[in-house]
């Protein structure tokens, strides 16, 4: 399995990392390793084989609706790098638009 | 008496009967941590003053009575992957550098309940990727028995900790094999828990399917007694399991394996194992025998798609999990960013190191449109093959009996620059999280350059009980607990 430079900016940019040359190269060399020993789980036969998400096999885990306490809004921004009056502040998502 | 020396359980009798207080034991243990840490380098922070202030607190209140609960006074590290509210919780990386949990992860609030001590937060491989604390932000932790090697991974902190007196016991957390292997790599016994045996609230998640909290300790009496304060049904975690908690200290006081039939897998001692490490495997399991164990070779013919499945599964759970990490809600954020795209790239370009942005890429491709079914949906589909090779086995067998690791603990950069390399070491322990089964690593021998070799007994689900009683009788008969590391 060979994987491009390409394919690596590709991925790189779905999973929002910013790479350097450098690690766009030996990601492509090191992955491509990793997927061609990955490959070697093609020799078993899977047709009709459920595919296992969990061990435990529970489905639905319900609990009662019950109000409880949860965090202060001053708890829950304490590690935020920036925050204003109990909000996250991030940058601007919305573009200016001329006035109609 | 050197407070240090004593295994948890011990410590734990001599505080009951009042022969020693809290604050003489965190003196103690300050001590020995001043004596040994530059050397091991096994936390990442060090409660110091909190912790002879929570020791103090504790000595007044029990003024003129006794305590009651298992963990009272007891000084344990905690790997700095699980929250501790108040108290950094980094996990080793530049990510979480200056992450103050607002909460208690279940296992901290049931510790704390009890009256535990906190010593501190210990090393691990970034977000408890990698196997010898060499991809730690603030740098790796050391192997107590030769500091040239390192002391395994992910939970190095915690085994080097235990391993070198710096604690009475630690929690580490167990992926694919990140609480047995450097259980093994520094002589100390570890134990991955059932997967739902021990709640995963507040850990900070690395690969929800496969992830378990469980104990490093002295010795297998001291693993039985801090899983049994840890342990049980959690409605915060929707995968923990309602199975009531046994009593484990009452499974060990049967000091044989009678009756009790110990499988040998032949795929766990083919080619690439060490040849001291397969001899102390095999003498283990003469001694096994001895101990009224029924040996019978079995089959876990799937062995070898291990590594393969779990480096899929793992990283697709990794990317996704990890994508929390925004700079926006916590953690580091990255500066003089145009656009919020540019501060998510740039933020996770400064704040994971390089195993960590492998296993996103190698999660995100895996996941990614066009080649889902080929690698997450096969491996999915051969990870349940795993788990009918156990099914199938335990239907033969009460025990399976393995190494933990090929080789010994190896030298730092030995695996160099090839991940695959390194992935390929962890084929002995990863099965066991696949299948989500318990299993324990325990000291069976020693090499020639005088490295620790560990012995693995995985069970049956929840049979914890099972695992403690023939790990412990083979403990009792043996003497490898008696040799403690020179530190130097």
């Amino acid at each position: 399995m060979e994987i491009t430079k390409q394919e690596v900016e590709k991925v790189a940019k779905l999973a929002r990392l910013e790479l350097t040359d450098i690690e766009k190269a030996a990601f492509a060399k090191q992955l491509s390793q990793i997927l061609t020993h990955v490959e070697t789980l093609k020799q078993y036969d899977t047709i009709g084989v459920e595919p296992t998400a969990t061990v435990l096999g529970q489905v639905n885990v319900f609990r009662p609706d019950d109000a409880r306490r949860s965090l202060s809004v001053d708890r829950a921004v304490a590690n935020a790098p920036e925050s204003a009056d109990g909000f996250f502040v991030v940058p601007k998502i919305i573009e200016d638009r001329q006035p109609l | 008496m050197s407070i240090h020396k004593l295994s948890l359980y011990d410590l734990h009798e001599k505080f009951t009967a009042g022969e020693v207080t809290a604050t003489e034991i965190v003196r103690a243990y300050g001590l020995r941590i001043g004596q040994v840490e530059s050397k091991v380098k096994a936390y990442i922070t060090q409660a110091k003053d909190a912790a002879v202030a929570q020791a103090g607190a504790l000595d007044t209140s029990l003024k003129g009575w006794r305590k009651t609960s298992p963990m009272m006074g007891m000084p344990l590290a905690i790997k700095d992957n699980i929250c501790t509210e108040g108290m950094l919780t980094t996990c080793a990386s530049r990510m979480l550098g200056n992450f103050v949990p607002p909460y208690d992860a279940t296992v901290i609030a049931k510790l704390r309940a009890q009256g535990y001590l906190l010593l501190g937060k210990t090393n691990l491989d970034e977000f408890a990727m990698g196997s010898s604390t060499e991809n730690s932000a603030v740098g790796p932790s050391r192997n107590p028995w030769n500091l040239q090697c390192v002391p395994g991974g992910s939970s190095g902190g915690s085994a080097a900790a235990v391993a070198a007196d710096e604690c009475a016991a630690a929690l580490g957390s167990d992926t694919g094999g990140s609480i047995r292997q450097p259980a093994a790599f520094c002589g100390v016994v570890g134990l991955k828990p059932t997967y739902g045996r021990v709640s995963r609230y507040g850990l900070i998640a690395f690969a929800s399917s496969l992830d378990q909290i469980g104990p490093i300790t002295k010795d297998v009496r001291d693993a039985a007694f801090l899983l049994g304060a840890i342990a049980g049904h959690d409605p915060l975690d929707s995968t923990s399991a309602d199975v009531p908690v046994p009593d484990y200290l009452k499974a060990l006081k049967k000091k044989d394996l009678k009756r009790l039939k110990v499988g040998v897998p032949a795929e766990f001692f083919a080619e690439g194992l060490d040849a001291e490490v397969e001899q102390a495997v095999r003498a283990a399991i003469e001694e096994l025998k001895s101990l009224g164990g029924e040996i019978k070779e079995i089959q876990l013919p799937r062995t070898d798609a291990a590594v393969a499945i779990y480096y899929v599964i793992a990283t697709a759970e990794a990317s996704s999990n990890l994508a929390r990490y925004d700079g926006v809600k916590f953690g580091l954020r990255a500066k003089e960013t145009k656009d919020l795209l540019e501060l998510y790239m740039k933020t996770r370009q400064e704040g994971f190191g390089p195993e960590v942005k492998r296993r996103i890429m190698l999660g995100t491709y895996v996941l990614s449109a066009g080649y889902y079914d080929a690698y997450y949906g096969k491996a999915q589909a051969v990870r349940t093959l795993v788990r009918q090779d156990f099914e199938s086995a335990f239907r033969d067998v009460d025990l399976i009996v393995t190494p933990v690791t090929p080789t010994p603990a190896f030298k730092f950069g030995a695996k160099g620059d090839n991940p695959l390399q390194m992935y390929l070491s962890d084929i002995f322990t990863i099965s066991a999280n696949l299948a989500g089964v318990p299993a324990i690593s325990l000291p069976c021998g020693f090499s020639l350059d005088g490295l620790p070799i560990g012995l693995q007994l995985i069970g049956r689900p929840f049979e914890e009980e099972t695992l403690l009683r023939a790990a412990y009788a083979y403990e009792q008969s043996t003497q490898w607990r008696a040799k403690k590391p020179m530190i130097r």
